[in-house]
């Protein structure tokens, strides 16, 4: 079973690293509910 | 024809104390937490003036270093100072706080900047040693104010306070009495804007060698809006700044994108010089008092001090092709489209490889990747990590994936191909351009053939989109081709008209 498996799951993503929505496909396919996903820009 | 490059200007204004009264982390933090230990430290991590004109990255900014000759200075770089620096450069200056308030003053056309009087005296001396500030421009300075004026003003007319060495040296007032379009908040932060934009282009035509009255266009791609309760964001900034700046001959609009704005301006420049619609097109952009100390928490918090210290301006002219500067390709621009997707592979995909392969070009075939030139002095201490060599490391990796390099060569890559930030974190800013003047430099000295210029842009921050957006060009040494192939020369209309003569006299005496 996935580490992420039914686990609720904050996502920040970074603008020049791994956007949030990146993140979100990634975690939904391994089982995970995102209850919270935004891309941060820092720059 | 492609255009060309003609000419760059880099400049920043040292803003301390709108570091403390005008970024938003502060501003926010005085709201939040307004007994917080931040506020009450960050006052003593404040740089003096001398401090940010020796900052090595600062001189880069400014021209007087190389991003090479910084890449040889052993990070971090706010304990270094480079020996001798000057406040002017080869591309521009960094302008002290004083100086730059009665800039502020000098770009209001609506009497809403008010200042003190004897500010003013002491002031308007040093203005007039400046080289570029001429007799008209150092005419639109008003005498000043008596203190107890603009005390009143900022205690009961919600007026936004300007000070200098702590003390209160002027206002900026509202504009309207209920519009927020027309607070004084955000004609203080519109006016800064305006105020950074001028002075890049005041040194554009000065460092480079330029007639004002040539100048038909300017496009403003900063990321402020300015307008009224029925048009915010109506612009426009870019007329606005060419007025002040003596750009009599040139009208403009604002183009915006968030930080991808510069990149989009200069391909739109270049289209309207290739087309033939203008022969002389500004893309300039002012700083953003928002982003004062944006990261100053963590700069604070690591005892450093606050880096974030500075408003950032640029001036770009692109000009019709001169068969000597280098070029603008605007067959190799690529673009993060709608349907692009966000992962880091699609996105360097769309805005590197794309153009390149529609040009059988390698990414090795480029000398030199501009794209997010962020000063890691800044981001590294706020966990943000170093944002360029975050870009170079992706664009390698994709090189790799495509074969283009081998993976042992990824790191020499990020080296060869890559360049050390030094813009200061002012969002439009950094995004590719400050590497456009070196760049043209380099190319018109032979040390590299070509680079590309990449924008990035977070329109998410908006609330429109969740979109991220992006755009890149390439630009290359001139090829040396000032006339369009398949175009008529003189000759050979003469020829064709003797022709045509020669037709019609011979049908006159077959008549």
């Amino acid at each position: 079973m996935s580490l992420l498996q039914g686990k609720k799951v904050i996502i920040i993503g970074d603008r020049d690293g791994i956007p949030g929505q990146a993140i979100e496909e990634c975690v939904k396919t391994a089982g995970a509910e995102v209850i919270f996903s935004s891309t941060e820009c820092f720059v | 024809m492609n255009s060309v490059i003609k000419g760059a200007s880099y400049i920043l204004a040292f803003t301390p104390e709108m570091v403390m009264q005008n970024g938003t982390t502060q501003t926010t933090e005085k709201i939040v937490n307004p007994e917080s230990e931040y506020l009450k430290q960050l006052e003593s991590h404040l740089r003096t003036y001398e401090q940010v004109v020796s900052y090595p990255p600062n001189q880069a900014y400014i021209g007087n270093i190389h991003p090479n000759e910084l890449a040889q200075i052993e990070q971090p770089w706010h304990d270094k100072a480079i020996e001798g620096a000057s406040r002017f450069g080869k591309y521009g200056e960094i302008m002290p706080e004083d100086e730059f308030i009665c800039l502020m003053q000098i770009c209001d056309v609506f009497d809403l900047v008010k200042l003190d009087k004897s500010f003013v005296a002491a002031t308007k001396e040093k203005l007039e040693q400046h080289p570029l500030m001429t007799a008209d421009i150092i005419a639109r300075l008003k005498e000043g104010e008596d203190a107890e004026l603009i005390s009143k003003l900022v205690s009961e007319e919600h007026s936004e306070a300007l000070y200098y060495n702590k003390e209160l040296v002027g206002c900026v007032k509202r504009a309207h009495d209920v519009d927020v379009n027309l607070s004084a908040h955000v004609i203080h932060e519109n006016l800064t804007s305006k105020a950074t934009n001028v002075l890049s282009l005041l040194n554009l035509v000065a460092k480079n060698n330029i007639n004002k009255e040539d100048i038909d266009y300017v496009i403003d791609c900063s990321e402020e809006a300015c307008g009224d309760m029925n048009q915010r964001g109506g612009g426009n900034f870019a007329k606005a700044c060419a007025e002040i700046a003596g750009f009599v001959n040139a009208t403009g609009s604002d183009v915006r994108g968030f930080c991808a704005a510069p990149t989009h301006a200069l391909i739109t420049a270049a289209s309207l010089v290739k087309a033939g619609t203008f022969k002389n097109v500004v893309v300039s952009a002012g700083g953003c008092t928002a982003k004062l100390g944006m990261n100053g928490k963590d700069h604070v918090k690591k005892g450093l001090p606050i880096l974030e210290d500075v408003l950032g301006g640029f001036a770009v002219l692109v000009s019709a092709n001169d068969g000597i500067n280098p070029e603008i390709r605007l067959d190799l621009v690529g673009r993060h489209s709608v349907g692009t997707g966000s992962s880091p592979q699609a996105v360097i995909s769309a805005l590197v490889t794309e153009s390149l392969d529609r040009a059988n070009m390698k990414i090795t075939d480029i000398d030199k990747y501009s794209a997010e030139m962020q000063n890691p002095d800044i981001t590294k201490p706020a966990g943000a990590g170093d944002v360029p060599m975050a870009n170079y490391k992706m664009i390698g990796a994709l090189g790799v994936k495509r074969g283009d390099i081998e993976k042992k060569d990824l790191a020499s890559f990020t080296v060869d191909h890559g360049m050390v930030g030094w813009a200061p974190t002012q969002g439009h800013i950094p995004s590719g351009v400050p590497y456009v003047g070196i760049a043209r430099q380099d190319i018109l000295d032979g040390k590299i053939k070509n680079a590309m210029i990449i924008g990035k842009g977070s329109l998410f921050l908006g609330r429109m989109t969740n979109l991220f957006d992006g755009v890149s060009f390439v630009i290359e040494a001139n090829q040396g081709k000032t006339k369009e192939e398949g175009t008529v020369s003189e000759e050979q209309i003469k020829g064709l008209i003797a022709q045509a003569l020669k037709n019609f006299a011979s049908n006159l005496l077959a008549e």
